[in-house]
């Protein structure tokens, strides 16, 4: 579920608000507001599309879980998944690099 | 015959709702209801797609990526990839159709090419284009859609659907939840595009999908079909949401003492997990992909990854507890029955595409996994677009229309008791969930739970309507309930056992019920047999 919006780096564009299939965010006057935490249905959409990765998704479904910001940080987990799928500059190239055609058959 | 820049005409907006005139609306945001509005802008309409989340995100296919039935035009390609899983399907599939989708799902795969979809290419210099990036491609069908002229309403819930005095669908009612107020959609045709509906069960990407366009169709008096073939599984870490069954064909699976569990698998031997998880902890360990096969699993789904990279769990060398998440007719064939070639449906003006209308023309009862409903999705949400438009092109001017609302359930000022959306959807879910209810089904408990089901309905037929902001809650506990007593009572209409309805009670294929059941009504629940359309044509050359 989505536990975090980093407040140092949020710029409140409210793009997760909009994105967020669920719902789960408000707008406020400043940094969105995690509002329906338990609507929350963990599919990491909301991080992919922030663009100053300020947003952590636990990848646990069912419960909320305490989380270390500035730990997250440390190990680069913020952003991890825009990163993964090229969405970031400087890997861009993985948009390409599916290799489903590989797997499918097993 | 094209006229992208006609856009839905505004009659008002003010009393707190949004009215709109149109010839096309589209009921969800997904692959099918983008596929769909694209195509009936392209034939000409005024198009709204209304999404109740975020046309781009919303849906099992934004979160997830999906493999697609996307075969070259060789016929000898064709027919095997046909006749493939036939025996899977318990033989229900109907030939011609898995052709023109084969042809239609060709045609648009292309298009996304030419649209800059970032298809990979092998080592071979091929571009390879059966499988998509669920993100990529969402984020590139809103682009395209809002190109074509469409209004997007994104965070507008559909809640019920109008008809005229004829009874043709003549648009749909909803809310606009960020903004607090409501829409009013009139259009000449509607499209619906839902999705199925995997009961909150959060698999990936799903709780969007209350089966909610099932709901609005069948209040009109539409007909749904094959929906006993609707307990499909996915196996996913126990305590995430990420269900990626094929990665787990390179997986070994044990039990809280490490042993191998005999005959677990997750092709084919789902339902021994099933019986595992019934008596204690199951594991798995992707212990039998090698380190280049580990590399194509990263690149190819990265969120498969997140779950265990999030919690430091290397998958490949570390045993790990896993479940089974209910993924109902998103993953089953059922659906609302679609009568001709344009995905018509049983209701005039009305339309069905994607997971929200029946797959059992190209699946039989056996899921195609994403495969076939990505393929499906592209040509429904085609063939429904064009067949839309045309049926409003022929309706003409509608101005004397009267219409009138059609939501029943939660609407009603009822017994003064409001509906209590989230303990219904519990109530729910402890009817849907249980494997020995709904994997392994028999006469007895299916009976038993159907009662159950019938209570939970009387009670919310008879309840009045909830507060404002619970509305749209209650509308999606309804339809996960009318969509349970559909499945139930088809599951036990059909006694024996093919595709993915297994029956303990009717462990056989029986020759006999080679026939889709044909399901439908709210306060009463009815079933009928009907026949495969090639047994349709052959009795009537006789």
């Amino acid at each position: 579920m989505i536990e975090v919006i980093d407040t140092e780096r949020c710029t409140a564009c409210d793009i997760c608000v909009n994105v967020c299939p669920t719902n789960v965010f408000d707008k406020t006057d400043g940094i969105p507001r995690i509002a329906r935490q338990n609507d929350c249905q963990t599919c990491f959409l909301c991080e992919l599309y922030c663009p100053e990765d300020a947003l952590f998704v636990s990848p646990f479904a069912d419960a909320p879980q305490e989380v270390d910001v500035a730990a997250l940080k440390e190990a680069a987990l913020l952003g991890s998944y825009r990163r993964a799928v090229g969405w970031t500059d400087e890997s861009r190239q993985l948009r390409t690099a599916d290799r489903s055609y590989r797997l499918f058959g097993h | 015959m094209t006229n992208p820049l006609s856009r839905a005409e505004k009659l008002s907006s003010s009393a707190g709702s949004l009215v709109l005139d149109v010839d096309v609306l589209v009921l969800g945001g997904g692959p099918a209801g983008t596929w769909a509005a694209i195509s009936a802008a392209e034939h000409g309409a005024r198009v709204v797609l209304a999404d109740k989340g975020f046309c781009g995100t919303s849906g099992a296919t934004a979160a997830a990526g999906t493999g697609v039935w996307y075969v070259d035009p060789v016929p000898e390609r064709r027919e095997g990839a046909m006749a493939s899983r036939e025996k899977l399907g318990g033989y229900l599939q109907d030939r011609r159709w898995m052709a023109r989708v084969l042809d239609r799902t060709f045609t648009q795969s292309n298009r996304l090419a030419d649209w800059g979809y970032p298809y990979p290419v092998d080592e071979g210099g091929k571009p390879q284009r059966n499988s998509l990036q669920g993100p990529e491609y969402m984020r590139l069908m809103r682009k395209r859609t809002k190109q074509a002229g469409v209004t997007i309403l994104d965070h507008a819930p559909a809640l019920e659907l109008l008809v005229d005095e004829n009874g043709v669908v003549a648009g749909a009612a909803g809310l606009r939840r960020q903004r607090g107020d409501r829409w009013v959609v009139k259009a000449k045709a509607v499209v619906i595009a839902t999705g199925g509906c995997a009961f909150l069960s959060k698999t990936l990407g799903s709780n969007v999908l209350t089966g909610d366009g099932y709901l609005l169709a069948a209040e009109t008096g539409a007909d749904l079909t094959s929906m006993e073939f609707s307990n499909a599984y996915a196996i996913s870490p126990a305590f995430g949401s990420v269900t990626k069954t094929l990665f787990y064909s390179w997986a070994s699976f044990t039990d809280e003492e490490g042993s191998r569990i005999p005959g677990a698998s997750s092709k084919g031997g789902r339902s021994v997990i099933a019986r595992a998880l019934r008596r204690g902890p199951v594991y798995a360990q992707l212990d039998e992909a090698d380190s280049e096969t580990q590399r194509h699993m990263r690149v190819s789904q990265p969120n498969f990854f997140l779950p265990f990279d999030r919690t430091g769990i290397d998958p490949f060398t570390q045993r790990f507890p896993i479940t089974l998440r209910l993924e109902g007719t998103v993953r089953g064939t059922g659906g609302l029955r679609i009568v001709d070639d344009d995905c018509a449906t049983t209701v005039p003006g009305l339309f069905a595409a994607g997971d929200a209308a029946t797959r059992e023309l190209i699946c039989g009862g056996f899921t195609g996994g994403g495969s076939h409903n990505a393929a499906w999705a592209m040509s429904s949400g085609y063939w429904a677009g064009q067949g839309a438009a045309g049926f409003a092109r022929q309706l003409g001017a509608t101005s004397k229309r009267q219409v009138s609302r059609r939501g029943t359930v939660a609407f009603r000022s009822g017994n003064g008791r409001p509906l209590q959306a989230g303990k219904l959807a519990r109530g729910v879910q402890g009817e849907v969930f249980p494997y020995e209810l709904n994997y392994f089904r028999e006469a007895g408990r299916l009976g038993e739970s159907l009662r159950r089901l019938d209570g939970f309905w009387s009670e919310a037929a008879d309840a009045s309507a909830p507060a404002e902001q619970d509305l749209l809650r209650a509308r999606e506990a309804a339809a996960m309930l009318a969509t349970a007593r559909w499945m139930y009572r088809s599951a036990l209409a059909r006694q024996e056992s093919r595709g993915m309805h297994r029956r303990d009670d009717y462990p056989e294929q029986d020759d006999r019920y080679r026939h889709y059941v044909t399901t439908g009504g709210l306060d009463e629940v009815w079933t009928s047999a009907r026949p495969l359309a090639f047994a349709q044509y052959s009795e009537a050359a006789e």
